[in-house]
């Protein structure tokens, strides 16, 4: 069932950067997508786009039903540091109304998730950058949103730090049933990840390819050594060879 | 690390020995210039008269700094909220600062009482430093957490409570440990002025009164006990400052830890 639809999208900057060029996109609900392309195509203006964050110039952004409940990650953790996880990760009940004793169950259940439990009460500087990005994951995931926005949360990160949030997301993911758009520059990553990627061109970003992954289904250590993955990395390559060419 | 903070006392006790060795050594007479010793009898014999007149002082400055902050602060607030209103009032906040405080003292005694007056002036040097660095603060948020507070929705005056105001607060206090120093410059420059016209009671009233009199050895009392009155103050924001940074801003690391 679709969840958004991105017709004929196009975003040009004030500066007069064309961000975007006819984006097309369909979001059915459940799907992990990773738009993946070099670094400054526009992947990360077509994330806003989605957010709200930034208006289109034309082109339509249709939601199937009404906008749900969106949640944002960051390539930064982006936390508060002068306060503790726990009111981090409050933040969002916190400008929706919620009070502090309602929300409690539902804070330490998210930190829970994301393996944060006995941390709640650390400050952001006192947690490596691994945990802040779990905890600034954790403050998406605490509104449950139907669909998850991520710019690059995890490029800042070392490879074992990387790999195991990767396990961690796919399994939030199938937990809490949301659709999430992943941006990202890795094809590993994103051949990891994905139930499709959308491989972007140079500036002024657009879809050029579509891979299909399939169904995300179990994801382990063992999915990396399997023809089917190792196949998509080489498609999903091939196409940003092509993109980065094209430019 | 003991060499350290032990260099500064050594220091200073050499200069204080070498000071008080001179004057014993030349006998220069105590109204051309005292010996520590006779600043230290000064001190003790002049109590009463002088730590009322420091009580003064220091009520003024604490008055003007509090003043300056709760001004200072509001305004930063609505400047923050409505630029226009900056636009219009920030210029006239920067004719006041850049306008020698000693040249608008004077001024200030016509039209006011001796303790209005100096408390006028304090307030006026004291002010700036706590309105420009607040403003600078409160326009410095990270513009990812500006993003997601839009996300969720929050309204102006959630952004300026949660995200704003927080992140201004070293900016805040690092304005504030400016202003300290500026409030006691402010109420001593326009109590020298108050004292030029014979009224007044603080501090520096004193100093220009021991002056009159040629009485040095007070003199250098009153100015002793004005640098403690300075240094204390900075001691105290400086404390403030470290106690509501220090879990989380890195100009204040915790040193218990």
């Amino acid at each position: 069932m679709s969840l958004l639809s991105l017709k004929q999208i196009s975003k040009t900057f004030a500066n007069g950067t064309r961000a975007l060029g006819q984006l097309d996109l369909s979001v059915a609900r459940g799907e992990f997508i990773s738009l993946l392309g070099p670094s400054g195509c526009g992947k990360s203006t077509a994330l806003r786009l989605i957010a709200g964050l930034d208006q289109t110039d034309s082109g339509s952004l249709t939601w199937n039903e009404a906008r749900p409940d969106i949640g944002f990650v960051f390539q930064d953790p982006t936390l508060m540091p002068w306060t503790n996880v726990f009111d981090n990760v409050y933040l969002p009940l916190r400008l929706k109304g919620v009070t502090r004793t309602e929300a409690t169950p539902k804070i330490m259940d998210v930190l829970t998730r994301v393996g944060l439990r006995d941390f709640a009460q650390s400050f952001p500087r006192e947690l490596s950058g691994g945990m802040k990005m779990r905890a600034s994951i954790a403050r998406a995931l605490v509104l449950r949103p139907a669909l998850l926005l991520m710019d690059e949360p995890f490029a800042a990160l070392d490879e074992i730090t990387r790999l195991k949030l990767n396990r961690d997301l796919l399994e939030l993911q199938a937990e809490l049933g949301m659709t999430v758009i992943f941006v990202t520059h890795s094809v590993y990553e994103s051949a990891y990840l994905s139930s499709r990627i959308c491989v972007f061109s140079h500036r002024p970003g657009r879809i050029i390819e579509s891979i299909d992954v399939g169904p995300s289904g179990p994801r382990d250590d063992a999915f990396r050594l399997t023809s089917a993955y190792l196949e998509t990395c080489q498609r999903a390559s091939t196409a940003l060879q092509n993109a980065m060419e094209r430019a | 690390m003991r060499s350290a903070r032990l260099l500064p006392l050594l220091t200073f006790a050499a200069l204080l020995l070498g000071w008080e060795a001179l004057v014993q050594i030349q006998n220069i007479p105590p109204y051309v210039l005292p010996a520590p010793t006779r600043i230290l009898v000064t001190l003790r014999e002049d109590c009463a008269l002088l730590s009322a007149a420091l009580l003064v002082t220091l009520k003024i400055t604490v008055l003007a700094l509090a003043l300056a902050t709760s001004i200072g602060v509001a305004l930063a607030i609505l400047f923050a909220q409505w630029s226009w209103l900056e636009r219009t009032f920030f210029p006239i906040a920067v004719i006041l600062q850049v306008t020698p405080i000693i040249a608008i003292a004077p001024l200030l005694l016509i039209y006011l009482d001796a303790d209005t007056a100096v408390l006028a002036c304090a307030f006026l040097v004291a002010f700036f430093p706590i309105l420009s660095n607040t403003a600078l603060g409160l326009s410095s948020t990270d513009h990812n957490l500006r993003d997601l507070f839009d996300l969720y929705g929050a309204s102006p005056w959630q952004q300026m409570y949660l995200l704003r105001l927080p992140s201004a607060l070293p900016y805040f206090l690092g304005g504030l440990r400016i202003a300290g120093g500026l409030a006691l410059i402010g109420a001593i420059a326009a109590e020298i002025a108050a004292g030029a016209s014979g009224q007044g009671a603080g501090l520096a009233y004193r100093i220009v009164e021991a002056g009159y009199r040629l009485n040095i050895p007070r003199m250098f009392a009153a100015l002793v006990l004005i640098s403690v009155a300075g240094i204390s103050i900075w001691l105290v924001l400086e404390l403030v400052t470290n106690q509501l940074l220090k879990r989380w801003h890195d100009s204040a690391r915790d040193l218990s830890r």
